[in-house]
């Protein structure tokens, strides 16, 4: 396997259960390297225990997920480390860390990962504060900004050790229909101007048909249909079409 | 096809009787589990503690936190501590003529037990109570979960600073409650009950021995240790929301007042005495 294989993260057969309940029931998709990936599904489908298996947070009891031709699954924490850091995350509240400013917050994962100058770290994490139009919000708390800004700082953070993969999980939750829609537009222009893999966990379709490039539904713990934005509006899946019509999208 | 055999309906009674069985067999698994998953965490304590990077900004962080955030609380608890026992003592031994025996009566039940025990004690219900909440807050904020994607160990990051700091800083504690239970004490007796302040301090010299500081700082740690471990733990695993945390700051404080408690027997009985 090699870099140049399009296919970035491949999940296969990711089966978890909690307490006994299945939550995953052998889910099996393609993340393709330098496209924007979504998934798709409706509250307790099991999107967002499917990017802890991912991201490696919980150990899924069986299934692979190769990432870069690497299974991630029987690797230790240990081991994990370099494969941690070809991902970037932004979470669905930011989870930014809330004793530090937003400035420290983006320059965290430089202290902790490299060996740069006290300078170095303030230009490189200034500079994405600016990418993303969030300088002002630097010396603040994470308290201090709105919704809108600490996702923007969020992202800001996953970029700065520029990750090959980013994960953003439910982007456009909790935001006004125009913030919703910049974080669509921000999503777009990080994949185009960085070239990262994005994954996308979202139920807003609005968003799906804005910045997609592949589709993959997801209904109870198993992945329904994975297609491109239009073949999703000419699928004959009844889950599918129950899916699109109840979020009010029109289809063939 | 295997045949199910027919279910015999429970009577109210035996119904009553299973379920006052089984909430009986529960509480000394959920004991056990609880003891195994604070094993787990303190194994996984030491191998990340040993690992670099070693982070000493975070190390001192946690020494200010719990130790010198902790003076004001920890003295006026030892000055009230050792004046109280003090006013007591003297009235109690002055019925016997024994009251120039309070110097070493105090000096050594302040060395072995009250400091170690009391300075825990104050130390968790200030800061470990506050580790709870914080760790509790970040899990159920996602933060713990990213520090792991950003290939940071939690454990390594939040538990291991913590749990040192605690370590040293505890034994501190217990030496300043000392000091000033010693120190209050001397005051009641010799400015309110008119004992003989030399014939005070050299009970006290006479009496209090190496060995008792010993005991001092070998009980202050194991308490430091114990009580931040049990804090990290109920923080670092709390469920939730804001319910869950709440609930974890509890459990927090409940099990560490408990375990130093019967740890101090245990030490006690086992090292000390006998």
């Amino acid at each position: 396997m090699s870099d140049q294989d399009p296919i970035h993260v491949r999940i296969e057969d990711v089966k978890k259960s909690y307490d006994g309940t299945e939550v995953l029931r052998g889910v099996t998709f393609d993340i393709v390297r330098g496209r924007i990936n979504v998934v798709i599904g409706g509250s307790g489908a099991g999107k967002s225990v499917l990017t802890k298996q991912i991201l490696r947070l919980e150990k899924p009891e069986s299934g692979r997920i190769v990432v870069d031709g690497v299974d991630i699954v029987p690797l230790d924490d240990w081991k994990l480390v370099p494969i941690r850091k070809k991902f970037g995350m932004v979470f669905q509240f930011g989870a930014l860390f809330d004793s530090l400013t937003c400035f420290d917050n983006v320059a965290f994962p430089l202290r902790e990962h490299t060996k740069m100058s006290r300078r170095e770290i303030h230009d490189r994490a200034m500079q994405r504060l600016t990418d993303l139009n969030v300088v002002k919000a630097a010396p603040m708390l994470p308290g201090q900004i709105s919704g809108g800004m600490q996702k923007r700082v969020a992202l800001a953070r996953a970029l700065v050790l520029e990750p090959e993969i980013l994960v953003y999980d439910e982007p456009t939750s909790g935001l006004d229909p125009v913030s919703s829609r910049l974080v669509d537009d921000l999503i777009a222009e990080t994949s185009s101007k960085f070239g990262v893999t994005s994954l996308v966990i979202t139920h807003d379709m609005a968003s799906v048909f804005k910045i997609s490039h592949f589709v993959n539904m997801l209904y109870k713990g198993k992945i329904e249909e994975s297609c491109t934005p239009d073949e999703i509006l000419k699928s004959k899946n009844p889950v599918v079409v129950d899916f699109l019509r109840a979020s009010g999208v029109k289809t063939d | 096809m295997p045949v199910e055999p027919p279910s015999v309906p429970k009577s109210p009674v035996v119904a009553w009787l299973v379920s006052v069985f089984d909430w009986l067999v529960a509480i000394p698994l959920q004991g056990l589990a609880e003891v195994g998953i604070l094993g787990r965490l303190a194994w996984e304590t030491f191998l990340w503690a040993i690992r670099p990077p070693y982070r000493v900004y975070r190390l001192l962080d946690a020494m200010e936190f719990i130790g010198v955030q902790s003076i004001a609380i920890v003295g006026l608890t030892g000055a009230s501590v050792g004046s109280v026992f003090s006013l007591q003592l003297v009235d109690g031994f002055r019925q016997f003529g024994a009251e120039n025996q309070t110097g070493s009566v105090i000096g050594v039940a302040l060395a072995r037990e009250l400091a170690p025990v009391f300075a825990a004690l104050m130390v968790s219900a200030r800061a470990g109570s506050s580790i709870a909440t914080e760790l509790g807050s970040m899990r159920v904020s996602s933060q713990i979960d990213a520090l792991t994607t950003m290939s940071v160990s939690p454990v390594q990051f939040l538990v291991v600073p913590r749990v040192i700091a605690g370590m040293l800083m505890v034994p501190v504690m217990a030496l300043l409650f000392n000091l000033i239970g010693l120190a209050g004490a001397y005051a009641v007796a010799v400015n309110i009950d008119g004992l003989d302040g030399g014939v005070f301090l050299e009970k006290v010299r006479w009496f209090v021995d190496p060995t008792d500081l010993g005991q001092l700082a070998f009980k202050a740690v194991v308490f430091g240790f114990t009580l931040t471990l049990i804090a990290c733990r109920q923080g670092f695993y709390a469920t939730g929301g804001a319910e869950g945390v709440g609930r974890a700051t509890n459990r927090a404080v409940v099990q560490s007042a408990v375990a130093i408690l019967v740890l101090d027997y245990v030490i006690t009985s086992t090292l000390f005495v006998g």
